[in-house]
């Protein structure tokens, strides 16, 4: 796990619910998508919601808790990516980790359906990252996402040498989210994050 | 509507993409070239998924300690409410194919409806499923009319498989007393819209496969009620072997 920004020791240097619910960004943005490395829990788009709530408001204080606001509880909600992707379960432990290891102690992490993750939600930052890694990024207008056969295909940039001049070699790759590629210029072989 | 029926339902539904994404998983490691293998194994892999989101949601409307893997792995063949269709075998690619489109297609038209359906648990399920559906319907379609309108032996090869397989299409549009339940409550899904949506897509892509849609045939029945072919007997053998020998036992 990469160390998270010195100043951030843990969740009790934080004096309000708004700066712990900072600090769990920090820490969030330090979990990583197992499948493709490059990107954070936030990059990817999947947490939905990060709500922060001081312990003196819970209704029971567990013993040894401070009630005054220097204790919080974490509430995480997460949509997952595609159906059946094994990651998410994989995400969910780290996120837990990661927070554990700042001190926050009492976390929930919900998973919700809807609405249904889309890859508009990957942020640009993280696109940018897919792209230096070697993986085409979605792109925005969906085209292919209907069921309809032998569709004009878009034009996929060709990460590595920026051609357009690529073709698909298979809708489904190495992992739920890929879609298999090649450029016919540099003749490489490459992974697109299709569209959803 | 009574709990019985929503549970029942949804188990159909987890039934349908279990059993299905079992069979197809059959094919990893033995697809005709490798892009393939791997589609197939995505598209197994989705549905198990799907299978999963519909199990949680049954073993929470249940209760009783019934958990995704105890619906899955503890249940008999008779308790089963899959449709005949996806417990049939593999037989060859073009058989496989041909079942992965009547049946996506059938779920593609079937989601539109239940993700705006009154149960908010299952709309976000099929909202959320929906997507990767229309892949699998793209896939399936174009192998179909690949292999329908390619060479002498792939032709001959789709015009067996839609022998074996037209007879097992009636099932998914007639309605059991959990479904009718269902879309009496609520629900607002019309499988008679299905159907129409359904027999549209068939015969678009029959028409460039150059596959006729066989004339008025008999139509099996009964695995939504639990009456199944004797292939589903087999199937829960090997897929429920490890939990039933070892019970409890965890990855
Ligand atoms: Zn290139």
């Amino acid at each position: 796990m990469e160390s998270i920004n010195q100043n951030i020791i843990n969740n009790t240097t934080a004096s309000s619910s708004e700066e712990a619910k900072h600090i769990v960004f920090e820490i969030l943005e330090t979990v990583s998508d197992p499948e493709v490395p490059v990107l954070s829990v936030i990059d990817l788009g999947i947490i939905r919601n990060i709500e922060i709530i001081p312990a003196s408001s819970l209704e029971l204080v567990p013993p040894g808790w401070e009630a005054g606001g220097k204790e919080w509880k974490v509430l995480i909600s997460i949509t997952p990516t595609y159906t059946g992707c094994p990651a998410i379960d994989v995400m969910k432990i780290n996120i837990r980790m990661a927070l554990l290891q700042h001190g926050f102690t009492d976390i929930q992490i919900t998973q919700v359906l809807s609405p249904a993750w889309t890859t508009d939600w990957i942020s640009e930052k993280g696109k940018e990252k897919l792209k230096a890694y070697g993986i085409a990024p979605p792109h925005y207008t969906q085209a292919v996402c209907t069921a309809d056969s032998f569709q004009m295909e878009e034009a996929i940039q060709c990460p590595l040498c920026n051609s357009y001049h690529t073709r698909l070699v298979s809708q489904f790759g190495s992992t739920a989210c890929k879609a298999l590629y090649q450029c016919e210029d540099c003749k490489e072989p490459f992974d697109y994050f299709k569209c959803h | 509507m009574n709990t019985k029926s929503l549970i029942d339902y949804t188990l159909h539904l987890a039934d349908n993409a279990l059993i299905l994404g079992h069979r197809n998983s059959e094919w990893c490691g033995h697809g005709p070239v490798l892009e393939q293998d791997i589609a197939i194994s995505n598209i197994a892999l989705d549905l198990i998924g799907q299978a999963r989101n519909f199990y949680q949601y049954a073993a929470q409307l249940t209760g009783n300690d019934a958990t995704e893997d105890s619906l899955a792995y503890l249940r008999d063949e008779r308790e089963f409410k899959n449709c005949l269709l996806v417990e049939l075998p593999n037989g060859d690619w073009g058989q496989t194919i041909l079942r992965q489109f009547f049946f996506s297609t059938y779920q593609y038209f079937l989601y539109r409806q239940l993700q705006k359906c009154g149960d908010e648990q299952l709309s976000a399920i099929t909202e959320k499923a929906l997507k990767e559906v229309s892949y699998h319907v793209r896939w399936s379609s174009e192998w179909v009319i690949r292999l329908g309108d390619g060479t002498e032996e792939s032709k001959q090869r789709m015009l067996h498989a839609v022998d074996e397989l037209w007879s097992y299409t009636g099932e998914m549009f007639v309605a059991v007393g959990y479904e009718l339940s269902a879309f009496s409550h609520g629900f607002g899904i019309d499988l008679s819209v299905v159907k129409n949506d359904w027999d549209e897509k068939i015969r678009s892509v029959f028409e460039e496969a150059t596959l006729s849609i066989p004339v008025n045939a008999w139509m099996h029945t009964g695995g939504k009620e639990g009456k199944h072919t004797e292939h589903v007997g087999f199937v829960l053998a090997e897929m429920q072997f490890l939990q039933r020998a070892y019970p409890n036992s965890e990855w």
